[in-house]
């Protein structure tokens, strides 16, 4: 494991992903697998080590070397969500909790572009960076058992989508109709760590159209390619 | 094809796993006891990496259309092919239109029906173990029909056995190591981990096995962390979670042990209500 202050934040988010590329790339004919979190990166091997010590000298000797990119891009991607309180059945309680109108509650999780950290928890579960101080909420003490599929919640002060029916504890307050994980393409996921999500608010009628779009893969997400 | 006739409690395709998924949050899955999946693999000459049917508590009752060589290993389900009893661990000869039935395991938790050549399901992000919302079918269900390869009639013979590890049914103590927070736990709490036994709970499954015996802490939690099969957690109430093949990629609660592949097979032949106890690898 090599690990990095415990923090979210993005500038340890690009040392991560920074490592991780570098590590990738060396052991990319390998059967090493390089996994990452906020602050932490796992090299998995999948055959015995020999020698730690030297396996481990030869990683620091990788990391001392690795470069910031010039220049880093990233994809913005647009993910429609309708916050409707047939979807959002969180959405009234926790916006009266933190003292907030339903509408400004809306406009201000829809207003941020959160940061990819990683992907965990379930195939395709998104974890994201940068809610607002004003829209966090605890989760609840006992978790839903099903949770439906594209459910946008949050839980703390960390927001995320539901990729598929699962238990949760985070709070509900709206639903997209994408597919967030699909083991078929390459990559199986919509966004990527260091990639960047916007939510656009939809109505009820526009959810249904996109949902039937993406039954039929007809529907195409809007990806931007932007510079950090 | 194999026809599943009835799933038993819980039937599932497995290999040894994905790696390819990780870092999009796809669990590792594949056998849960990986030993007996290479052992059923070793004595048909498959690969070990060949998909075959782990089957849980209760096994399944199969109809084979084709002619072929199976071999079961893992816990004793009393195999019988046509009616009468088989041994396990040893090579035997399938002609189209035999029933394979396993029963409740006598002992362990697991048992694996290898086929010669390994089952042909569908592969997704590079193998065949079956697990929701990647492959097809999450597990095996009453009616499914499993593709498998065709062998030649003459290889179907061998007289490869191995002999039953019943050691591995019996230990109670496992190894393991330090995990990464586990230098976060008081002495008072190291010697909870190492001087008693923990009894399974029934929230014992792939993906997780929770522990009853609590042991209560005050430890930070951690920000979401990677995790792997065999990884202990140690939540806020006190509860020991080991992580099982199913387990998701991370976790928030404090890692303070971790189990090699050997500790998680022998975990995954232990039944709720068993007991187990940890000691430390040096």
């Amino acid at each position: 494991m090599i690990n990095w202050p415990h923090r979210i934040e993005d500038s340890i988010l690009f040392e991560v992903l920074d490592a991780k590329k570098t590590l990738s790339d060396f052991y990319i004919k390998q059967k090493v697998h390089v996994n990452s979190t906020y602050n932490s990166i796992l090299v998995r091997y999948d055959y015995t080590i020999r020698n730690i010590y030297s396996e481990i000298s030869m990683i620091s000797e990788l990391l001392k070397a690795v470069e910031a990119p010039v220049s880093r891009t990233y994809n913005l991607i647009h993910i429609p969500v309708c916050y409707d309180e047939e979807f959002g059945i969180d959405l009234i309680r926790v916006s009266t909790k933190n003292e907030l109108t339903k509408d400004e509650f809306i406009r201000t999780h829809a207003g941020t572009d959160y940061r990819v950290f990683f992907i965990g928890f379930l195939p395709g579960f998104l974890y994201l960076g940068g809610l607002d101080d004003r829209l966090g909420c605890p989760r609840l003490e006992t978790p839903r058992q099903k949770i439906p599929k594209g459910s946008v919640a949050i839980g703390g002060n960390q927001t995320g989508i539901y990729p598929r029916s699962s238990p949760g504890g985070w709070n509900i307050i709206g639903r997209s109709p994408l597919d967030l994980f699909s083991p078929e393409k390459d990559p199986p996921t919509i966004a990527l760590p260091g990639d960047k999500v916007r939510f656009v608010p939809v109505d009820r009628e526009e959810y249904f159209n996109i949902e039937s779009g993406v039954r039929k893969d007809d529907y195409e997400i809007l990806k931007e390619t932007l510079y950090d | 094809m194999i026809e599943v006739l009835k799933k038993g409690l819980f039937s599932s395709i497995q290999d040894m796993g994905r790696t390819e998924g990780i870092a999009f949050g796809v669990p590792i899955s594949g056998a849960m006891d990986r030993s007996a999946l290479i052992r059923v693999n070793a004595i048909l000459g498959n690969d070990p990496d060949c998909a075959a049917i782990e089957c849980t508590l209760i096994g399944p009752e199969l109809r084979f259309h084709k002619s072929t060589a199976i071999a079961v290993s893992g816990a004793d389900m009393t195999p019988k092919l046509n009616g009468s009893p088989i041994s396990m661990l040893r090579e035997h000869s399938i002609k189209p239109g035999d029933i394979l039935k396993l029963g409740p395991a006598r002992i362990g938790c697991r048992a694996y029906i290898g086929v010669k050549g390994g089952l042909l399901s569908d592969e997704v992000l590079g193998s065949r173990s079956q697990y929701e919302g990647v492959t097809p079918e999450s597990f095996l269900d009453s009616g499914a029909f499993i593709e498998i390869g065709s062998v030649d009639r003459g290889l179907a013979n061998s007289k490869a056995r191995l002999k039953t590890d019943h050691a591995k049914f019996s230990v109670q103590v496992i190894d393991v190591q330090e995990g990464p927070e586990f230098k976060y736990l008081e002495r008072g709490q190291v010697n909870q981990l190492f001087d008693q036994t923990f009894h399974i709970s029934k929230l014992n499954s792939r993906m997780a096995c929770q522990l009853e015996e609590l042991i209560p802490n005050q430890i930070q939690s951690i920000i979401t962390a990677p995790v792997l099969p065999g990884t202990v957690q140690l939540t806020p109430s006190g509860q020991l979670i080991v992580l099982m093949r199913d387990a998701q990629t991370t976790g928030g609660y404090p890692r303070v042990l971790q189990l090699n592949h050997h500790g998680i097979d022998i975990l995954a032949q232990r039944q709720s209500g068993q007991r187990i106890s940890f000691k430390i690898l040096k």
